[in-house]
């Protein structure tokens, strides 16, 4: 490759991503779509910018799937994946061998011999880890049930690549050709010696990223120079997939298996934010490669065949993901979600099938509409997220949910219903059961009732901005209700039926910032609390405190800020709406800072007389 | 006159002394009842909310328990900010020139206990000069305390009699009709009121 070829390689790919990223992001679109519509539009198919080049990029940027998962294992520390056991073999493994037999049954039936369609079905049952893990990732839903599971299931599936490639040559027809990968040392060896070297290969992994990496990385560090260190992880996860690759190994679960190793060390996030952009950009080229090896013409030439396929295959998947997701009790919203973000081939379906054109094992014909068909598949994800999101999501919060799992039974009548028990909800429980006053909870996330309730927590499914279920909770006897919905729409919804049905209980909301504040006061909401005034404030005299001021008037100039700002705030409401709301805003503030320092110089010196002695003598 | 009560106590919810005394004080009208650790349990007292109300009553009265023979640290920190040099007291600090200033005190100890040949070898009036003295720097007349006496022993019936000499106290101050020079003469209020001598009774 030239340096003019290079360079004007990088000017198309990285204007791709400039161009079309940003413009998915503001259409909502998300950024796996941005790239594979840019990859489209500069492939053959309508630019032809980078002619037939799509599929070498794709080889090359499957490198940033290595980084993408030694960036995932670094997150995970051993005891976290040691938790993950029962899903990962569990769900996975069904995953891939339900889906792999049902495919390999239908392809006999369609007439192929039985060893083509094994690898086909084998090849099928994958999912594409970079799709589904980087969209999960920026909708924030890797935390999330759905989220686990699906984390769980392309772990297994990459584990599962590795029996594959060794059973795919025992698969070819006698006599054909077997093509093995030349670069793999352990060709040839006998199948214990096979066993052998990749078990030693993967515990050579786990002590030398303990007892190797560690000391290099120390000493690196201490060059203080941040490129080297850069450099340094480049280099480990390079050598991470060499090393893999040498013994058979896919390099993607090696660096995995690096990430987790390292996941404890004190170099964790040194190594995160140096892997980040490389592993973005390298997963951007990736998807702009599947756009771009789209084969349009196939598609033309096959309407109806290729259609078929991709709708059957993703229709299947589904089907098989749907009916584990409900095996494994995910609750029917997180089951969908589930089922909607894998249904697509993987990127391991490239390298496998070309394996298996090479091998022999699969005629060529079949290879590249097969390709077509995984590509369309993986463009196709991020399009169905949206329709499930869009048009699926909204129905199920209100309507589908609730009739999946009926509101739970409340025989409780307690002074305090708290309504919401995220994060923000829990520590008001805590605090509340820690001194005596006993509460009804009510929450709408019913995966979290369930980890509640199995830490004997008692805590009920429902939604409290419904009449029903605040009189079950015993609203008519209760004297205060504690609203902590996670959504200020939601907070609202709660007031609105309080108000309406029992004005008798006294309401303290949660909000999240200024305006959401207004709200609630328009509302006529009287106790509002906003999330993170109270901590932040605590930061700040702490920071006070770090300074060098006094520990008391530190604390005591947060709590009158915070009293200022909360009376400011009712005055601020008036002017929401209106123009003259950032100059009253302006106003506030710098009254406000006055205040302060007069407070904390003056006031604590000359106010607070009593406390100043000499002061006071000398002017007596 | 108009009637200020200062009431401190940090855990009034066990005091039953004080609940019937504060009863009594809300059954009154035109008193003003200020329970400051309710109202400043972070103990910042704001001086110009509490010397704006200082300003409209003539009579104030801290009521609280006996700690560590003097109140509660809440008066202290109250004193503290409010007093402020040049308000209440010193150059121009004429505001509360002519007031009178009283406390109304529970001990666990009886009478016997606060004497010179008792326990704590004073009566409660001496343990209570720094108060005395603060009122005097701040132009105020300082009268005796009303005290409650022996608390952990007294009777429903005993408590009750307390609270309607607070009362009567109260109702006496209210009108006009408290003989101030001859109450600054006494160690306690108590004997102006119908409180009969409970301290043999209680032995």
């Amino acid at each position: 490759m030239t340096n003019e070829s290079f360079f004007y390689q990088a000017l198309v790919y990285l204007a791709t991503m400039v161009v079309f990223v940003p413009l998915a992001k503001k259409l909502n679109l998300g950024s796996v779509l941005g790239y594979l519509i840019g990859g489209i539009i500069i492939g053959p198919a309508i630019l032809g910018l980078i002619g037939h080049g799509g599929e070498d990029l794709m080889h090359f940027a499957e490198f940033g799937v290595v980084m993408m998962l030694f960036l995932i294992g670094l997150e995970l520390e051993p005891s976290l994946l040691w938790k993950l056991r029962a899903p990962i073999l569990g769900l996975g493994g069904l995953q891939v061998t339900v889906t792999a037999l049902v495919i390999t049954g239908l392809a006999i039936l369609f007439g192929l011999p039985w060893n083509q369609a094994l690898v086909i079905g084998m090849i099928l049952s994958l999912s594409s880890t970079a799709i589904v893990l980087q969209m999960l990732g920026e909708k924030g839903q890797m935390g999330s049930a759905a989220g686990q599971s699906a984390f769980s299931v392309l772990l297994f599936q990459d584990i599962a690549v590795i029996p594959m490639l060794a059973i795919f040559p025992l698969l070819a027809p006698q006599g054909a050709a077997v093509s093995e990968e030349t670069t793999s040392l352990i060709a040839g060896q006998p199948a214990w010696a096979r066993t052998l070297i990749v078990l030693g290969a993967v515990t050579g992994l786990v002590i030398g990223g303990r007892y190797v990496v560690k000391p290099i990385l120390h000493i690196v560090a201490r060059t203080r120079l941040r490129e080297l260190f850069t450099a340094s992880a480049l280099l480990l996860v390079v050598a991470i997939a060499v090393l893999m690759t040498l013994v058979g190994l896919s390099p993607a679960l090696g660096a995995f298996l690096g990430g987790v190793v390292l996941a404890n060390s004190e170099y964790r996030h040194e190594l995160e934010s140096d892997i980040e952009p490389f592993k973005g950009l390298l997963l951007g080229l990736f998807f702009i490669g599947v756009g771009a090896t789209i084969d349009f013409n196939l598609i033309v030439e096959h309407p109806m065949l290729i259609t078929g396929l991709v709708a059957g295959i993703m229709t299947l998947k589904f089907a098989v993901l749907l009916g584990l997701g409900k095996i494994f009790r995910l609750s029917r919203e997180q089951n969908l979600l589930f089922s909607f973000a894998l249904p697509q081939v993987g990127e391991f379906a490239f390298v496998l099938f070309s394996f298996a054109g090479g091998a022999a094992l699969l005629e060529k014909d079949i290879v590249s509409t097969m390709m077509a068909v995984v590509a369309i598949t993986m463009a196709l994800t991020p399009l169905l997220m949206l329709v499930f999101e869009k048009w699926i999501q909204p129905r199920l919060g209100s309507a589908a949910d609730q009739a999946d799992r009926e509101p739970d039974q409340m025989d409780e009548r307690n002074p305090v219903i708290i309504a919401g028990f995220d994060h923000f909800g829990t520590v008001v429980g805590r605090f509340l059961r820690a001194s005596g006053v006993k509460t009804t909870v009510l929450d709408l996330d019913s995966d979290r009732v369930d980890l509640l309730r199995k830490m004997g927590l008692k805590v009920y499914y429902g939604d409290a901005s419904r009449t029903d279920m605040l009189k079950s909770a015993g609203a008519e006897q209760a004297r205060v209700i504690v609203i902590a919905m996670a959504t200020p729409e939601k907070n609202r919804e709660v007031v609105a039926t309080v108000k309406k049905n029992y004005p008798h209980l006294q309401m303290l909301v949660r909000a999240t910032d200024n305006n959401d504040a207004f709200d609630l006061m328009n509302d006529g909401v009287l106790r509002i609390y906003r999330e993170t005034v109270d901590t932040s404030l605590r930061m700040a005299s702490d920071v006070l405190e770090m300074l060098g001021r006094r520990a008391y008037q530190s604390q005591r100039a947060a709590r009158m800020f915070r009293r200022f700002d909360e009376r400011s705030l009712k005055g601020l409401s008036a002017y929401r709406d209106d123009k003259q709301y950032v100059n009253v805003m302006r106003e506030r503030i710098e009254e406000l800072q006055k205040l302060i320092q007069a407070d904390a110089y003056t006031n604590m010196m000359i106010r607070d007389a009593g406390w100043d002695r000499e002061n006071a003598e000398e002017r007596n | 006159m108009k009637v200020l009560v200062l009431f401190a106590h940090p855990a009034f919810e066990r005091s039953r002394v004080h609940a019937k005394l504060i009863r009594a004080v809300k059954q009154l009208p035109g008193v003003t009842l200020r329970d400051l650790y309710e109202i400043y349990p972070d103990f910042d007292v704001h001086p110009d909310t509490e010397q704006k109300v200082l300003k409209e009553h003539d009579v104030i009265i801290f009521q609280h328990p006996f700690y560590w023979y003097s109140g509660p640290a809440l008066i202290k920190q109250w004193m503290d900010l409010v007093l402020e040099h040049g308000w209440a007291y010193g150059k121009d600090g004429n505001e509360l020139k002519g007031k009178y200033m009283l406390q109304v005190i529970s001990t666990g100890g009886n009478e016997g206990a606060y004497s010179p040949e008792g326990h704590h070898g004073h009566v409660v009036k001496q343990f209570m000069l720094p108060f005395e003295q603060s009122a005097r720097l701040c132009h105020m007349h300082y009268l005796p305390p009303f005290v409650v006496h022996g608390t952990n022993q007294l009777s429903e019936q005993q408590l009750d009699q307390y609270a309607q000499g607070y009362t009567q106290l109260l109702q006496a101050i209210q009108a006009g009709q408290l003989d101030l020079q001859r109450a600054q003469q006494l160690q306690e209020l108590n004997s102006l009121t119908g409180i009969p001598q409970i301290t043999s009774a209680s032995k």
